[in-house]
C-alpha cells in the first residue's frame, strides 16, 4: 500500500503532475466522447428523416 | 501498384474508409500510451539533471505541444488544398482538426504552467515561447469562431481557410522563441528543446517519444471520428448518403 501512495505523492510533487495528467486524461476521454456522440446524433436525425422521406414517397 | 488517390479523396470513398481505420488508431493509441506512460513512470529515474519527480509532466508537455504546431501546419496545409483544389474534403479535414489541435495547445499550456510552478516558480510569464503558444490557442478558436459565424458553408469555409493560413507566421515564431541561434539573445524562461541532445536519460527520452507518438495516433483517431460526423452533415443531400440510411 505504501508504495501506492508514494506514488501518488511523487516526493511531494502530486498535486502538480496529477494536475497536468488529470486535465490530459479529462479533456482527451471528453473529446472522443463528444465526437462520436456527435456522430451518431447525427445519423441518428438524418437516418429519421430519410425515412420521413421514403414514408412520403410511398403515400 | 497504382492506388487512385483522388478516389480516396471523394467523401463517398472516405466516410467508410474512415470508419475501417478508427478503431486500429484507438487501438495504437492506447497501447502507445500506457506503454510509454509505464515506462516513464516505473523505469527511469526519478531526477532529470536539476528536475525532481515533477519533471515527468514532459511525457504530456511534449507530446501536446509538439501535436499542437504539427496539427496547426496540417489544418493549413487542408486549408490552402481546398483553396487551390477546391475539393470538399479538404475543407472538412481542416474544420474536423481545429478542436484537436486547440485541446491540445491548451493542455501544453496548463501541463506547462503546472512544470513552470514548480521549476520556474510561477505558473505564468509572458516569455516568447509562453506567448505565442498562448496567440496559437487564439487562432484555433479564431477558426473555429469565424467558420460557424457564417451561415453559408462555402463562404465559412473559405473565410476560416485563409485566416488558417495567415496564422501560420505564428508557428516558426514559437519554434524560434527558444530555438534561436544566438541563445543570448532569446530572452525565454522556457528551456531550449534539443531531443538527446542534452543529458537525458535514454529512457526518459524513449518513453516521451512513444508518448508524443501515442499523441499523434490519438489525433488521427479523434479527427477521423469528428471528420465522419462533418462528412454526413454536409453531404446529407447527395445520394449515396441518403442510400446508405436506406440500407440501415
Amino acid at each position: 500500500m505504501s508504495t501506492i501512495s508514494e506514488f501518488f505523492h511523487a516526493g511531494g510533487y502530486g498535486f502538480y503532475i496529477w494536475g497536468s495528467y488529470g486535465a490530459a486524461l479529462l479533456l482527451m476521454a471528453g473529446e472522443i466522447i463528444a465526437a462520436k456522440q456527435q456522430h451518431r446524433t447525427i445519423l441518428k436525425r438524418l437516418s429519421r428523416m430519410a425515412r420521413m422521406n421514403a414514408a412520403e414517397e410511398d403515400e | 501498384m497504382s492506388i487512385n488517390w483522388f478516389k480516396y479523396s471523394a467523401p463517398m470513398t472516405f466516410y467508410p474508409l474512415a470508419g475501417k481505420l478508427i478503431p486500429f488508431f484507438g487501438w495504437l493509441t492506447a497501447i502507445l500510451m500506457i506503454g510509454g506512460l509505464y515506462w516513464g513512470f516505473f523505469e527511469t529515474p526519478d531526477r532529470l539533471s536539476d528536475q525532481k519527480e515533477y519533471y515527468r509532466i514532459i511525457y504530456i508537455h511534449v507530446g501536446a505541444a509538439w501535436m499542437s504546431m504539427w496539427l496547426y501546419i496540417v489544418l493549413a496545409a487542408w486549408a490552402l488544398a481546398g483553396l487551390v483544389l477546391q475539393t470538399r474534403l479538404s475543407y472538412m479535414m481542416a474544420a474536423a482538426i481545429a478542436p484537436t489541435g486547440a485541446i491540445a495547445t491548451f493542455l501544453a499550456l496548463w501541463t506547462g504552467a503546472f512544470w513552470g510552478k514548480t521549476s520556474w516558480g510561477t505558473w505564468w510569464d509572458w516569455d516568447p515561447r509562453m506567448t505565442s503558444e498562448l496567440i496559437l490557442l487564439f487562432l484555433y478558436m479564431g477558426y473555429m469562431a469565424l467558420q460557424s459565424a457564417i451561415d453559408d458553408p462555402r463562404r465559412a469555409d473559405r473565410a476560416s481557410a485563409l485566416l488558417a493560413l495567415v496564422g501560420l507566421v505564428c508557428v516558426p515564431v514559437i519554434f524560434w522563441s527558444i530555438n534561436c541561434p544566438n541563445p543570448n539573445e532569446c530572452a525565454a524562461l522556457h528551456q531550449t528543446s534539443k531531443p538527446g541532445g542534452g543529458n537525458m536519460d535514454p529512457n526518459i527520452l524513449i518513453s516521451m517519444l512513444v508518448v508524443a507518438l501515442a499523441f499523434w495516433m490519438y489525433s488521427f483517431y479523434t479527427i477521423l471520428i469528428r471528420v465522419r460526423g462533418i462528412i454526413l452533415e454536409r453531404e446529407r443531400h447527395t445520394t449515396w448518403v441518403n442510400e446508405m440510411l436506406e440500407e440501415d
